[in-house]
């Protein structure tokens, strides 16, 4: 009975272990949001010079999670003249796209065990790239929602800037990535990974680098880039009339944007698994793995960094910068790499 | 069905937004079950630093951002058609680099008339 | 296999449509307009095209439906209650002519699809869909529509642009 129940599974084998990896991938995702929100405090605290959560639990970890707990307790309010449906599919359709962008991303060598070869993502199709930039684009739809429904001038008006903001800085990072897939000649993020074996490409590709990191911030709407919640012009922008766990997604959207930006450009850019220098063993998938979550680590704490330096830019500024600057910026080095790609 | 390897691979994204979706579906039903429900006439009147609105959230914003619009979309479908170059740019070789320059020297004609035209102001 | 994916898509996508015409709020049809975007990158996916789909993405779901969400927030429509709508008299030989274009090609679409024999599926390549694949065709034996499509491209700026700055020169 049960050896024929295992022969009839046994093609399957891979759709199983697929579908377990993947929520296991989800779980690992979401955990790391509250230790994001606790490096981030920590961080701005002594950027600040204070000491920042250190109460809750050691080194204060168990702050997130506290907070997490009560923001789940309080009142939800929905005012009246809302519209109700939208108003809740705001917040959820901005934590969804966060959380499926991330599906596209590979973390790790693939590796074998019990001749099962595993790799480290969850889906790895052909258009990789292009995937996440079409389901990371569907989470403007959470921002313009929550601007909508909300009936309320600050959201409305915040709503717009931020969409506006981000359809602007979508085009450079597009274009931005276009001299890596040149280089490349493939959309798939692991063979964009694994032709890095010998250099990175930030060194061929600095232009595009530094194009792709400030699209990115702007991207994931972060400070210096972080108009949706210009407190001082639209009070919270378009999360004003939010509050209680629905508020809190749409942060939860923002750090896993984060994540899988920080994430996005080190597969891009920095090599992804490959480690320069410093030889790092396999030991079937923990080197390769630790390697990615040093350099992730690493360009997290520089977003962060960012926040605590740089003052918000000016919205009319911020727009004639991405227009004006970075999307010729952008064209330009699409240009020169191509004709080196066909020279050489 | 066809035997394209790509469909188990969709079938793990969809695994991956159930999850997702789970998760969206169990925050937002587990705080409006554990939350306290206390509306007053005051709560639900939208924010407004504590003036109560005298008309709803009407009035007409910038056509600015209409114009953002359309021209993002045009700049989209033009870097959009740039991917399938980008990718098989060395097999296409001289022939292909040429096409792709005089494509983007048009658009590089609109974008310097956009600019000249002030569409790009923000003002 | 592959029917048990395309009918729940395919019938969502149905359902979705009926709700952009029949939806009272331009918002609740336009946010309809999106999901049916999607399903149609999902039936894309289903017959291997993948490039197209993620177009489909892109550029409908990901573009052009921003322009309206913009265009909506701008205008604030928020309900229609007190609008009502009726054609003008000249629009009516107008729709129908529309309404003849839209049966011919849905019965050119059936003929072919009915008079094909599908016991025996035309060969694909084992790259069909792929980017790469799009790219050699598109800049080589359609090299000529796509140099035209950048001419396109450039008449809807400078339109765009004449049509929303108010006060030129």
């Amino acid at each position: 009975m049960i050896d024929s129940v295992i022969d009839f599974l046994a093609p399957y084998t891979f759709l199983i272990v697929g579908a377990v990896k993947a929520v296991i991938i989800a779980i690992g995702l979401l955990s790391s949001v509250p230790l994001l929100v606790w490096l981030e405090r920590r961080l701005m605290g002594r950027f600040q010079v204070r000491l920042g959560p250190n109460r809750v639990g050691p080194f204060g970890l168990g702050q997130p999670f506290a907070d997490s707990l009560k923001l789940l307790f309080k009142e939800s309010i929905v005012q009246n003249s809302a519209d109700k449906f939208l108003f809740y599919l705001a917040p959820a359709v901005v934590v969804f796209t966060a959380i499926v962008t991330f599906s596209l991303i590979p973390f790790g060598k693939p590796f074998e065990i019990f001749d099962q070869k595993i790799g480290m993502w969850v889906a790895n199709v052909n258009v990789g790239i292009l995937f996440v930039f079409a389901i990371s684009s569907m989470g403007i739809y959470g921002i313009v929602l929550a601007g909508l429904s909300s009936n309320n001038k600050y959201s409305l008006m915040g709503g717009l800037r931020s969409s506006a903001q981000m359809i602007s800085y979508e085009l450079t990072l597009g274009l931005a990535a276009l001299g890596v897939i040149m280089i490349t000649g493939s959309l798939n993020l692991q063979e964009i990974v694994d032709a890095q074996k010998t250099v990175p490409n930030i060194l061929l590709q600095p232009l595009a680098f530094v194009l792709f990191y400030i699209a990115g911030v702007a991207e994931t709407n972060r400070a210096p880039f972080d108009l949706p919640e210009a407190e001082q012009e639209l009070v919270a922008g378009f999360h004003t009339e939010y509050s209680g766990m629905k508020f809190a997604m749409f942060f939860m959207g923002e750090y896993i944007n984060m994540i899988t930006m920080s994430a996005l450009i080190t597969l891009l850019f920095l090599g992804g698994w490959h480690s320069y220098i410093i030889p790092v063993p396999d030991l079937l998938f923990i080197g390769p793995l630790l390697v990615f979550s040093v350099k992730v680590f690493i360009l997290l704490c520089i977003l962060i960094w960012l926040r605590s330096t740089f003052p918000r830019i000016r919205y009319d500024r911020l727009m004639t910068f991405g227009w004006k600057i970075l999307v010729p910026l952008a064209m330009l080095n699409l240009m020169v790499t191509s004709v080196f790609i066909v020279i050489f | 069905m066809r035997n394209d390897p790509n469909m188990s691979e969709y079938f793990f994204i969809a695994v991956f937004a159930v999850v997702a979706l789970v998760v969206v579906a169990g925050i937002l039903i587990l705080s409006a079950v554990l939350g306290p429900k206390n509306p007053s006439p005051q709560k639900t009147v939208p924010y407004e630093c504590g003036i109560i609105p005298t008309e709803e959230a009407k009035g007409r914003y910038p056509v600015r951002f209409a114009t953002i619009a359309m021209l993002f979309i045009i700049f989209d479908i033009e870097v959009v058609f740039m991917y399938p170059w980008a990718v098989a740019l060395d097999q296409l070789g001289f022939f292909g680099l040429i096409e792709m320059f005089l494509f983007i020297f048009i658009l590089g004609i609109a974008y310097v008339y956009i600019w000249g035209r002030g569409g790009l102001e923000w003002d | 296999m592959e029917l048990l994916i395309f009918y729940p898509i395919a019938a969502l996508a149905v359902v979705l449509a009926l709700f952009v015409v029949f939806n009272k709020s331009p918002i609740g049809s336009a946010v309809s307009l999106i999901g049916l975007m999607l399903c149609l990158a999902g039936v894309f996916i289903g017959l291997s095209a993948h490039f197209v789909a993620i177009l489909q993405v892109i550029i409908y779901a990901g573009a052009i439906m921003v322009l309206f969400m913009f265009v909506i927030m701008l205008l604030n429509l928020k309900d229609d209650d007190n609008v009502i709508w009726k054609s003008r008299e000249g629009n009516t030989l107008l729709t129908v002519l529309t309404g003849f274009l839209v049966l011919g090609i849905l019965y050119k679409i059936i003929s072919i699809t009915l008079s094909a024999d599908s016991s025996k599926p035309a060969k694909i390549m084992e790259s069909f869909g792929t980017t790469a694949e799009v790219g050699k065709s598109l800049f080589t034996t359609y090299v000529l529509p796509f140099e035209v499509a950048s001419i396109l491209l450039l008449v809807a700026m400078v339109g765009a642009l004449v049509l929303a700055k108010t006060k030129i020169d």
